[in-house]
This record gives structure tokens, sequence and C-alpha cells, in this order.
């Protein structure tokens, strides 16, 4: 049975996952083009939007790279720089709990902001709620994982041995799902709900983090468009 | 030299009488959609006042518009594209207006009204129409209408702020003038180099500026950008929206909705041909007082054999030049210099222009006499009730010298038409003193005074249909969820009844109550 649901778990889930998310993009960018936005609502209040917008965006964009850091290189190149494990591993809490902390921090005033903030709720769609509430949820999951879970109940666990081993196997197409087995509890459930947030990633306001305007680095900055050149990219 | 065509506005504020009918119909043909509510394309302001929104000149606060660096170029005052990213404002605008500097908009519970028979007057409360609560009205849209000169719009105007301060506490020498506004749809547009996805554009041919919906992602970095205040953030559709010039009214050769519907007849829309290789150069004109001067030379003689060549040469077509060469604009801005720009300050180069109001003052020297002493002006025009420092302060970045000399003419042209209606003699030198001619007074005249419609509006038709799919875009507004013409529904449901056999006596007492619509 646990073969069946690992399988079905680590196996099947994330590339459904995956598979969401680059055929939502695709669409989406394609498609839908005109519609990606943040959905700002800066007009509608402004005070707590700044505080929370910029800790979670900070933080978030540190905690994507970490992970990014975490998944990608391999423990064998770390070894090969001569970096000890404790060091690396009290390098990763402090940097990766303190973006976790800011991102925390952020996404608790933007939903405590979103949630009771009268006309920042009434113009907010379902998705917009969802996306908050997930992003709560699979935070403290992440930061429960590595700072209790991690250090705490299994301090012998090493998720470069085993959970990235896995996740780097998925981008070739050979996941081994026995390795997640082996994965304490929490981080389990981290992982599934961060691949339900890639899942819905494309559908929701969350898209805008796709998208940067790169030549507004490079453009003159007065735009003149001729007649019958209007952007008609539908 | 670069040879563009920009279509523009001269407004006479000497005519205005601050009726909002511009601003009513602008709001029925653009606005009237759920998350537009609270935008005036078309505003008209009193002033002294604070403005829509509140204090919007202050740009020491609202961070509008183009300052010059310590090179002595020209930069964003709200920040280059760098210290967009490095100080995280693409996460959080810290500049930008927030909803309550404009108002939340509100209908009125007006079912109460249509209830059973009560023991108390029904009364219809207001209720906002984001979050449908009932609101207690702090403020709203022109909230200090006909108020100007009470403490609060003397003291929140920031074009007082240069005023001597007798003249701003003297009660009695309180005055008041109408401002209507619209999108400057300026040269160089601070909110066009502020938007990182470039959905925001200045159309080639005329020079219109307009946010692209398809494009526009909310970024909210031309709200900051604009320092007129004009462009705005749809809270139901997450883009910006912005007056449009009624662009598709223009290019069918017809002026835009305020125009058109003005009763004073004090709008202008004419072509104006100007170099748009020496823009950016006028713009770092060091000294505000002279922006205007500056601006005013970017401005090219359309009878010129030499720009007309250059023109063709840049594609400029034939009508479009042939407009230029009767634009009312050209004549009021550049020939006769009597229309300024509405803070050039900001260094955007507006291109809706304004005629400084005279109102006031006349019964000072219309009385007796003053045909014969026409002179009397020049003094007259210092102790104006609407101190000429104020106007200055609105429409020369400052400069009282250009001002004067306007209105000196306006005055002039006045008495000497007096004169000439009443039959009496009159000193044509007396022109001379102000730059007029027994003709270009007459001219003049007609065109502020008489104003006839195909005098005021000398607008090219785009010949669109030759270069883009227009029936595509028939009946379209370009704006998400517009639903055109909101009535259509009920009167469906008018014309379903009487196809049913119902009479139009029977149809019409269900839909009306008191003369007010009942759907």
């Amino acid at each position: 049975m646990d073969n069946v649901w690992g399988y079905i778990l680590w196996v099947i889930f994330p590339y459904v996952a995956l598979g969401s998310f680059f055929f939502g993009t695709i669409i989406r960018l394609s498609l839908y083009g005109g519609n990606i936005t943040a959905k700002s609502s800066e007009l509608l209040e402004k005070k707590q939007l700044m505080i929370g917008s910029i800790l979670f965006h900070i933080g978030i964009i540190f905690v994507f790279f970490g992970h990014v850091v975490g998944i990608f290189i391999p423990k064998s190149f770390t070894d090969f720089l001569g970096i000890p494990n404790e060091v690396y591993h009290m390098g990763a809490l402090f940097m990766g709990g303190m973006a976790g902390f800011m991102a925390l921090a952020g996404m608790i005033i933007l939903s405590y902001r979103r949630f009771t903030n009268k006309r920042v709720f009434m113009t907010s769609s379902f998705s917009d709620l969802v996306v908050n509430v997930s992003f709560l949820i699979v935070i403290v999951l992440g930061l429960s994982a590595s700072l209790i879970e991690g250090t705490v109940f299994h301090p012998e666990f090493n998720y470069r041995l085993n959970l990235s081993v896995w996740a780097r196997q998925l981008f070739y197409f050979r996941p081994n799902y026995h390795l997640m087995l082996q994965v304490p509890i929490v981080f389990r459930i981290h992982v599934i709900c961060g691949l339900l947030i890639f899942a819905f990633f494309p559908y929701t306001r969350l898209v805008h983090a796709l998208t940067l305007p790169w030549q507004y680095i490079f453009r003159r900055p007065i735009v003149y468009r001729k007649k019958g050149l209007r952007g008609r990219s539908k | 030299m670069k040879v563009k065509a920009q279509i523009s506005m001269v407004l006479n504020l000497d005519k205005c009488i601050g009726c909002h009918t511009c601003s009513v119909t602008c709001k029925q043909t653009w606005t009237n959609r759920p998350g537009a509510e609270y935008m005036w394309f078309n505003n008209v302001e009193t002033r002294p006042g604070v403005g829509y929104p509140k204090k919007w000149e202050d740009e020491s606060h609202y961070k509008g518009g183009w300052k010059l660096n310590r090179k002595g170029k020209l930069e964003l005052r709200a920040g280059n594209k760098l210290n967009k990213v490095a100080l995280a404002k693409i996460f959080y605008n810290p500049d930008m207006p927030n909803l309550d500097d404009y108002y939340e908009p509100w209908t009125y519970d007006y079912q109460t009204l249509f209830g059973k028979e009560s023991k108390h007057q029904p009364v219809a409360r207001a209720k906002s129409q984001i979050t449908g609560e009932y609101m207690d009205l702090t403020n709203g849209p022109n909230w200090d209408d006909d108020l100007a000169g009470s403490d609060r719009s003397f003291g929140e105007d920031p074009n007082m702020q240069n005023i001597e301060s007798d003249i701003k506490g003297n009660f009695e020498r309180t005055f008041m003038m109408y401002l209507p506004r619209l999108c400057e749809h300026c040269l160089n547009a601070a909110c066009v180099a502020s938007c990182p996805s470039g959905a925001m554009y200045k159309r080639d041919e005329d020079g219109i500026v307009l946010v692209d919906q398809e494009r526009c992602r909310g970024w909210r970095f031309c709200m900051t950008g604009c320092p007129y205040k004009k462009v705005y953030f749809n809270w139901n559709t997450n883009k910006a929206e912005k007056c449009t010039f009624c662009y598709p009214r223009i290019e069918e050769g017809l002026p835009t909705v305020c125009s058109e519907t003005c009763v004073g007849r004090i709008r202008y829309i004419g072509v104006i041909l100007y170099d748009a290789d020496r823009v950016a150069e006028a713009c770092e004109e060091p000294d505000d007082t002279k922006l205007y001067e500056a601006q005013l030379g970017l401005f090219l003689d359309p009878n010129d054999p030499e720009v007309v060549e250059q023109a063709l040469a840049d594609g400029v077509d034939m009508e479009t030049i042939r407009c230029a060469q009767k634009s009312p604009i050209y004549k009021m801005a550049v020939e006769q210099k009597i229309a300024f720009p509405l803070h050039p300050e900001y260094r955007t180069m507006p291109m809706v222009w304004y005629v400084p109001p005279l109102s006031p003052i006349m019964n000072y020297f219309e009385g007796k006499n003053s045909i014969k002493y026409p002179e009397m002006i020049f003094p007259a025009i210092n102790e104006m009730r609407i101190p000429v420092e104020y106007l200055a302060n609105l429409l020369s970045g400052g400069n009282t010298e250009v001002i004067k000399n306007a209105l000196y003419k306006l005055a002039m042209m006045r008495l000497y038409m007096r004169a000439r209606t009443s039959g009496k003699e009159f000193d044509a030198e007396k022109l001379d003193r102000v730059g007029l001619t027994e003709d270009s007074a007459t001219s003049l005249y007609r065109l502020l005074a008489i104003a006839k419609y195909e005098d005021r509006f000398v607008i090219p038709q785009s010949k669109k249909e030759k270069v883009a799919p227009v029936a595509e875009d028939q009946g379209g507004l370009g704006f998400e969820q517009c639903n055109g013409c909101a009535l259509a529904p009920v009167h469906g449901s008018m014309l379903r009844k009487a196809k049913a056999g119902e009479s139009t006596k029977d149809i019409y007492a269900e839909s009306f109550y008191g003369g007010i619509w009942r759907d």
C-alpha cells in the first residue's frame, strides 16, 4: 500500500502539478497575455500594504532562491568545495529562516488586510483569498519542517541526500519515490502544498511573478505607436 | 527637424461658468462602469481650491512630472528606473494617491423611497459602491464647488503659496474662477515614460495619449508619473484608464464630447505642428518661468513652405497640414499669445492650454469714459480681483509678464469692439500698444466671442480605415466590462411589454413614478 501511495504522491502528483503549471502558463501567456497583472489593491488601502507587501516579496524572493540552491546544488558539489555539512546547514537554516520569517510576517499582514479591510475584501476574488491562505500554510509548514522537525525530532535527517535528489530526478523524468518515503512527515506535507501552489499558480494573480518588464530598461521614455500597428496581441 | 502633428485644445476660462456639463457628458460616455465611478476624465475645479484629487498640485507630496537632476538632465520626479527597483517601489508605490484622496464612490439606497407607506419621510442613504455599506459622506467630487475663498481652499491651494499673505487673508478681496481639467496629452508625457509595460503610448499621427488595456499590467507608476493626476486605476479591472480625447470622434473629425457639449462654447480643438527633435531640449530649460516660452518655441509655422515640405516628408498627411494652417490653437497660442499651458513647470509640455480669465475686472473699466481712456486697463489689470500672480502660478510657471500681456490684449480687444458696436471713436494706435491691429482684433473677437462651431473645431479625419481593421472596432470602447448603453436591457423589458400588447400609456405608468425612472 505504501508503494501505491508513494507512487501516486511522489511520481504522478508532481507531474500533474507541474504539468498544470506549464500548461496554464503557456495558455495564459499566449492567449490571455493581456490580463497578466498582480491585481493591485493599493488604491483601496495603502499603509498595511506597504509593510506587508515589501516584507513578503523580499522574503519570498530569497526563499525561492534558497530552494533553488537547496535542490539544484548537490552535496557532492559543496563537498568538493570543502564546505562542511554542519556549516552548510547552519547557513541554510539561518538565512532561510530569516527570509522565511520575513515572508511569513509579510503574508500575515497581507492576509489580515485582505480579510479585514472591507474595501479589499469586497473586491477580492475567491482565488485571491485562496492564494493568501495557501501561502500562509505553506510558509508555516516550511518553517516548522526545517526549524522544528528537522532540528528537534529528526536531527539525523539531511534533505540533500533524499528530498533534493528526488526533486532533481523529477527533471530528468526518473523520480525514485522510495527516497521520499525516508523524508519526515512535515517536510512531505510542505512539498505537497508547495506543488499545489505551482499547480494553480498560472490561474491566479500569482502569474504576475512570471513576467518582468525588461524592455522598460532599454526603451526610450516616450513611446509612439502608429495607427494600424496597435498591439492586438490577444 | 522632425515634424509631428498634435491634436490640442484651448479653453477660454473667461467664459467658463462652471456648469459641469463637460464633466457629466464625459462621465456618461466613458466612466459609468464599476471600478470607474471615481474617475473623472474631465472635471471642473473651483479655484482657489484643493482640486481633484485633493491637492494634486502639491508635487512634493505626489511626486508627479519631471525635474532636472544635478546634471541638468530631465528625470522623473518619482525616481528613475534604477531607483524603482532598488527601493522596492515595484512592490509598493509610495507616491501613489489613495482612494481617499479622491473619494469612495457611492450610490443611494433608492429602494427605501418606494417602500410601503410609513410614518416618517423615507430617506435614501448613501451606500458605498465598493463595499455596499452605508457611508457618512465626508468627501466627494467637487466637494468644494463654488467655495473658493474659504480658509480651507485658500490654505490648501498650492498655487496660493507664493502670493502675498494680505491677499490670502483679506476676505473682501476673495476671488474665484473655474478650471476645467482633462488629460493634457503632453508632448513629453511623464505617465508614458513611467509605464514599465509600455502600455501607455502617444499616437504617432495625432499625439493622443492612450492606455493599451491589453498591455497594462497595473504597475500604477503612471498614476504617480502624471503630475495632473489624470490617470486613474480601475479597482475592478486592475488597469489604468485615462482621458482618450474621445479618439473615436476625433478620428471622424468630430470634437470631443466635453467640447461638443460645452454650453459656454469655451473649448477649441485644432492641430499644431511641432518639432519633435527639440522637445527634450526645451524640457531641460533650467528656468521655470521660461518653460512656457520654450514650449512655444517648439511649435512650427504651418504656413512656412519649408515646414510643410518637412511635414510631408515625416509622414504628416495633407489634410492634417491644412487643418494646422486653420488651427484656432495656433492662432491663440502662437500668433496672439493669449493661451497658456497649465503648470508648464512640471516639464511635461502639456497640450491643453488656457486663456486666462478677465471677468471680474471689467466692471472696473467698462464704466463711464472707459473708451475714451483705454490706457486705464494697464493699471487696472494689476489690481485685478484674481491676482495676476495666481494666474501666473497656474499657467506660466510664475511668469507674470506674459499673462499681463494677454490680459491687456483681451481687455483692449473688448474696448475696441465696444467702441465699434456703440459707434464711438477709438484711437487705433491704442490697439498697436498691445500688439493688435483692427483686423486682428476683429478676428480675435470673432474667434473668442462669436465662437462659431467651424471656427472652434478644425479637426482632420484620420482615414484610419485605410490602415486598420475599423469594422472590428465598431461599437467598442476599448475598456473591459463596458456595456455600452447600459439602459438597453431596461428598454428591452419595455419592448417585450409592448409586444405583449400593453398600451404605451400603461408601460409609461409602470416604468415611471413621479418622474423617477423605475426598473
